[in-house]
């Protein structure tokens, strides 16, 4: 096994994706997910996941598929997204040009007292991912190859899936709101405008 | 001769401005899928599972987009915990449910959600408009979308086993 290099800070990492965000729309998966893009500064145009463990990816692709000509990322953690696995397989069908999964991938279940995920022990997000017809570069180690994806986020040439190997590190939470009707309509009316 | 009860349905997603059609199929739901499959302005989703449907219509209602969950009572099972989504939010949201286990059903599995569904989907703060007669679907359903995007609720329309025929073990479907 060859050494590989320091994991990446997930804060910072998040903060890069969002840094230049345009007209990005942003679902959060519940837990550290949430807590990174809300520290990244909060947008109407962000949705919070507080729990539907497992739904966040299904959630950007219906969002995807309502505004097409708009980029949607799913932005959530490998836990979640092992949890919802066959959206993989629902997106790689569907082929949305506008939605990218991206996976902050610590191989925990951060939330619950950092038990080890099936990524610890040798399963492959972004193997599965290309198996089901998503564009999934390599795993995502150094912030260059962040600050690829961040623009790659605007290109709607997908679906895209990107996998980033982030460290383990307990950050202080960082709780954006959880009234989940006022974030529904904010966020309505931030792509929207005041529709019914 | 008046129009099958799927036709019927179909006319009302039409008129209801549905345009997202999320589903796991069910013999009972086949007209209906392929009618909405063959309708360029529909966005039609085949789902792995049933709970992925609640999430993708959130994520479509927050893009501006009405849509129906279409599924079997045995689904209904698989979405529990995501129902707390649309609770969360009130979102709005509608599922069309063929009921199984219920009225000569040929498989005994399905028997325990064929029960369980009303009580299930009630105890989630979901609506239920069961329905029996097929004169009755279409309305049913059509009140259920204008409650449900008018109200923010979340209803579920259940079509009985007996309405859609009773599915036989020795036929091919």
């Amino acid at each position: 096994m060859t050494d590989n290099p320091p994991l990446l800070d997930r804060r910072e990492t998040v903060a890069r994706l969002l840094r230049d965000r345009g007209d990005l729309l942003v679902v959060t998966g519940l837990g550290s997910a949430t807590y990174d893009v809300a520290a990244a500064g909060d947008d109407p145009r962000n949705f919070y996941l507080w729990g539907a463990m497992g739904g966040t990816a299904a959630l950007a692709l219906g969002l995807a598929l309502a505004q097409p000509n708009r980029p949607v990322v799913a932005i959530t953690g490998d836990g979640d997204m092992l949890m919802g696995m066959g959206t993989l397989a629902t997106i790689g069908a569907k082929q949305p040009a506008n939605l990218s999964v991206v996976v902050l991938d610590n191989e925990r279940y951060g939330e619950t007292g950092a038990q080890p995920t099936a990524i610890a022990h040798g399963v492959n997000l972004t193997g599965v991912a290309r198996a089901c017809g998503l564009d999934a570069p390599e795993d995502i180690r150094d912030m260059n190859a962040v600050g690829t994806l961040a623009e790659r986020l605007h290109r709607t040439d997908g679906p895209l899936f990107a996998n980033i190997k982030i460290d383990a590190r307990d950050y202080p939470r960082v709780l954006p709101a959880r009234d989940g009707p006022w974030l529904r309509s904010r966020f309505r009316e931030a792509v929207l405008g005041n529709a019914p | 001769m008046s129009k099958s009860w799927p036709d019927s349905l179909f006319d009302v997603l039409l008129r209801q401005k549905v345009r997202q059609i999320a589903y796991v199929p069910d013999a009972g739901h086949s007209r209906l899928i392929d009618l909405c499959t063959a309708n360029p302005d529909m966005e039609t989703t085949v789902l792995t599972t049933e709970e992925d449907g609640i999430a993708l219509l959130s994520g479509a209602w927050l893009g501006g987009d009405r849509g129906v969950l279409l599924m079997q009572s045995s689904g209904v099972g698989n979405c529990v915990n995501m129902l707390s989504l649309l609770e969360n939010c009130r979102m709005p949201f509608v599922s069309l449910i063929t009921m199984r286990g219920e009225w000569g059903e040929f498989n005994p599995w399905q028997a325990p959600m064929g029960l369980a569904t009303p009580d299930v989907l009630t105890r989630m703060n979901v609506q239920v408009h069961r329905v029996d007669e097929p004169d009755l679907a279409a309305p049913t359903l059509e009140a259920a979308i204008a409650q449900s995007y008018d109200g923010m609720l979340a209803s579920a329309v259940l079509l009985s086993q007996r309405l859609i025929g009773r599915k036989d073990f020795e036929a091919e479907d």
